[in-house]
């Protein structure tokens, strides 16, 4: 796997999350996903972006531009350095929220991906990378 | 601060979403639109959404958080121009909009908010 491009973008408060999905939409245009494939890539930003500054008190979106087997793919890794998450397999659960969200912003931007990981521990901070292939 | 704005047609009240929605302007049209309903006893809420190219949880929670209240006040919402990609995401997402009407686009959207209520 090349790294073809990558770098860092602040999401530490509420209206980075809107520039967080036009940055995301710019660089899922540019790896060349189709349009359905750039909207959930941009939805999925969308959803982790705000959970990073309202759970995780703000922090930082690292994006890369990567090339695999003659595809291209897009890998976003939301992080911060909050509170963490208590119980993983709650949190990927549908319809549960810890806030007063609707509790579909982990699991439905997993399903929106092709590949999700969340590494998270009570006081560690929350790590989630996604990535979508051409 | 930003507002969207809401347009009055007699007792429908027309909303089009032309721009890349932050929380808080989601919050205030949800309030404005409350007020709004209220202040011209309103019978019908129109959201065109043509100009969104994403609805994700939060914007879509809104929606039906409007949609509810507007209920509550005798009105009903209907929700227009939602994009296919969109669509399709949505669905993906597990949103499903409950107690929001939708159609294609603002001429079904107005026809169908001028046609009596299917009675139980």
């Amino acid at each position: 796997m090349i790294v073809r491009e990558s770098g860092t973008h602040d999401v530490t408060a509420e209206q980075h999350v809107v520039l967080a999905r036009q940055l995301v939409r710019r660089l899922a245009v540019q790896c060349g996903l189709r349009l359905v494939d750039q909207t959930k890539v941009v939805t999925a930003a969308s959803e982790l972006a705000r959970n990073t500054v309202i759970y995780g008190g703000g922090g930082a979106m690292d994006w890369a531009i990567l090339d695999r087997d003659g595809r291209t793919g897009l890998r976003l890794l939301f992080r911060d350095e909050g509170p963490g998450i208590p119980n993983l397999d709650l949190a990927m659960t549908d319809g549960w929220t810890s806030g007063s969200g609707l509790g579909l912003g982990l699991t439905g931007a997993r399903r929106l991906v092709d590949e999700f990981e969340l590494d998270s521990a009570p006081g560690a901070g929350t790590r989630v990378s996604i990535i979508k292939w051409t | 601060m930003d507002r969207i704005p809401i347009l009055k047609m007699g007792d429908l009240l027309l909303v089009t979403i032309q721009v890349d929605m932050h929380d808080q302007l989601a919050l205030r049209l949800q309030d404005d639109l409350t007020e709004q309903i209220r202040a011209i006893s309103a019978r019908g809420v129109l959201i065109d959404i043509s100009g969104l190219d994403i609805v994700d949880s939060f914007i879509g929670r809104m929606i039906s958080t409007i949609a509810g209240l507007a209920s509550i006040m005798d009105a009903r919402t209907v929700l227009v121009g939602m994009q296919p990609a969109v669509a399709i995401t949505l669905v993906e997402l597990g949103l499903t909009l409950p107690g929001v009407e939708t159609a294609l686009d603002v001429d079904r959207g107005m026809r169908l908010l001028r046609t009596p209520r299917d009675t139980p």
